[in-house]
């Protein structure tokens, strides 16, 4: 047990000498997390839109004045003839246009029926959708009012309601994503090349002639990168939950349990990687194409999976960051507890046992 | 078997499917004897070590290392050796303290132990006041140095060397040479390979193998008049020109 420990004590030395690499690992989730969560979010805030309005009545002047004074949309321009519209998109100022026809208070009131034309800039199709929705709900919602005062019978009440995520927030995606991505990188990158290292520089000889015994060996140099990946953890979820507003609404010991449970399938795939790579760079590109990309394409938390097609999905599911990552929007954004999740973790836990199986079995014989 | 032959090998063999890496390779090595392991790349010298160090099954043949068998003793095994690889094997990025700490260590020497050892090596290797000095800055020389002192530090009954002395000039390798005499004397048995000829006929007995088997095993002095020549390198050479394998 003393060997153990002085093998982890000089572990630790490594990482804290590096510090080049300890600055990296601790503050990379940091900065992944406030710039998914700032910078490339997709959420729509104060998109700019013109309004062409024909009818020039209290009707539409108040729809207009509802849209201008939602925070998704900012009013930049009034237009006055069709024509201004596909110049003001092309000159890249607006994002989307509403158009009020002639008599647009008349065709509510009297006819019953009447029409505004959203025109949004299609040429990015995400956004261009959630714009048409966020003021078609803004629409809907006047229209529910007046149907309050006038009594109308019959009307067609639209009704979009966002579950666990009201305010379409991009964060509740991206910081399970994050934990993810972090947690395989830091684990699984930075195991093996630490591995490997010591394959390169030869000291991992002399270790295996002492009477050490293997198994303790790789145990002893995952369990730094084991306490390097609970702080990141806490940082992730301290700043999501204090800078970006991303409540923990299921149980925490759950989560953090399930956390520690990926930490390990990471760490075993990083073993798995320093089997096979003989120098430390090949070590690091095997992390990345073989773990970044999958994780950042597979897991979800790009691209939904089940929009995939068909054979895409079967891979997904040999990548571990997929089923965590299901795993933590469970737990973290819809509260749910573990017998929700119970096949889920089952599965990781199987992939588990047996790349770490796999993993000191070949680290066995290719001494 | 005597109680002072420390390494007994007897028809040990190594086959890796069809090839035979060692081929029933028989010598015995006697206590602070320095036993110079011979022969080209290829020639089984590695592997058969690597057998020796227990890192490796033989697949027949019997061997015992410090009295313990090589199949079944390998834990004892390893509590009784040192090993010294071509690449140094320290800790660049720790102190000299710190790898003399962590080696001994791991062989399970106690902190007080592990001081006074500390001290003791400074002394002997002249770098008093460089124990907090990072092995990174130290000169090729003293590394080695120190590599070989740290590969003993827990007062093994056989040290292995594997080619020490690559890349160190000859005035380092000579000083390195007078260490392993110091050793040696102590009653530590010493287990060498080398490529460096001139070494060869440092060792007490030599032992020379090509193509996996150990075709010459005498004293330099007896093996160069039995071959009829004036140096190791002429011996080696002899006995490595009927060599049917090239180097792996």
């Amino acid at each position: 047990m003393k060997q153990f420990l002085i093998f982890i004590k000089k572990e630790w030395l490594h990482i804290w000498r590096d510090r080049r690499t300890l600055f990296i690992l601790i503050w990379m989730p940091i900065v992944q997390i406030l710039l998914y969560g700032f910078a490339l979010t997709n959420e729509v805030k104060n998109s700019k839109i013109a309004i062409f309005d024909q009818a020039k009545d209290d009707a539409s002047r108040a729809v207009s004045n509802r849209i201008a004074a939602s925070r998704y949309f900012s009013l930049v321009k009034n237009l006055h003839t069709y024509k201004d519209i596909d110049a003001t998109f092309k000159q890249g100022k607006i994002r989307m246009a509403i158009v009020f026809p002639a008599g647009f208070r008349n065709d509510l009131l009297h006819a019953n029926h009447a029409q505004i034309q959203l025109i949004a800039d299609a040429s990015d199709p995400n956004t261009a959708n959630t714009l048409a929705n966020y003021a078609t709900a803004i629409i809907n919602d006047y229209q529910q009012e007046l149907n309050q005062h006038q009594d109308l019978p019959y009307t067609i009440q639209v009704q979009v309601r966002m579950l666990y995520n009201p305010e379409l927030k991009g964060a509740y995606n991206f910081v399970p994503g994050v934990m993810a991505l972090v947690l395989m990188l830091v684990c699984a990158m930075m195991t093996s090349i630490s591995i490997v290292k010591e394959k390169e520089i030869g000291t991992m000889e002399v270790i295996l002639v002492s009477p050490l015994k293997p198994f303790r060996i790789i145990i002893a140099k995952t369990i730094p990168y084991l306490l390097v990946s609970l702080l990141n953890i806490a940082s992730i979820l301290l700043l999501s939950v204090y800078a970006l507003g991303v409540p923990i609404v299921g149980s925490l010991t759950l989560l953090l349990a399930e956390s520690i449970l990926f930490t390990i399938t990471s760490l075993s795939v990083g073993i798995l990687i320093s089997n096979t790579a003989k120098t430390q760079q090949t070590a690091m590109f095997t992390s990345m194409m073989s773990l970044f990309l999958p994780t950042l394409l597979f897991s979800g938390f790009l691209f939904p999976v089940e929009n995939m097609p068909a054979p895409l999905q079967v891979i997904s599911n040999i990548v571990p960051a997929r089923w965590y990552f299901i795993i933590v929007k469970a737990v973290m954004i819809k509260g749910l507890g573990f017998a929700s999740i119970w096949k889920e973790t089952t599965i990781l836990l199987g992939m588990t046992v047996a790349l770490l199986g796999v993993s000191i079995y070949q680290f066995k014989t290719r001494l | 078997m005597e109680n002072n032959q420390v390494i007994t090998a007897k028809d040990l063999t190594k086959k890796f499917g069809d090839f035979v890496a060692v081929d029933h390779i028989s010598f015995e090595v006697e206590k602070g004897e320095i036993f110079g392991f011979l022969g080209a790349n290829g020639a089984g010298k590695t592997t058969a070590m690597r057998m020796l160090c227990g890192l490796s099954l033989p697949t027949s043949g019997v061997a015992t290392v410090a009295g313990f068998d090589i199949y079944k003793q390998t834990e004892m095994i390893k509590k009784r050796i040192g090993y010294m690889s071509q690449k140094f094997s320290l800790y660049e990025d720790l102190t000299v303290f710190e790898n003399i700490r962590f080696y001994g260590g791991i062989y399970g020497l106690r902190d007080e132990q592990i001081r006074q050892k500390t001290a003791s090596l400074m002394k002997q290797l002249h770098l008093e006041g460089e124990e907090k000095t990072m092995v990174r800055s130290l000169p090729l020389g003293w590394k080695q140095k120190l590599a070989f002192s740290i590969a003993i530090v827990h007062d093994p009954a056989i040290v292995f060397l594997d080619e020490p002395t690559g890349g160190v000039d000859p005035v380092a390798r000579r000083e390195f040479w007078s260490m392993i005499y110091d050793a040696s004397e102590r009653g530590i048995t010493i287990f060498v390979t080398t490529h460096y000829m001139d070494e060869a006929e440092y060792c007490d007995r030599v032992s020379i193998m090509v193509d996996g088997r150990i075709d010459a095993l005498d004293s330099p002095a007896n093996l160069m008049k039995n071959y009829g020549v004036n140096s190791m390198d002429e011996v080696f050479l002899q006995l490595a020109r009927k060599a049917v394998r090239t180097a792996e």
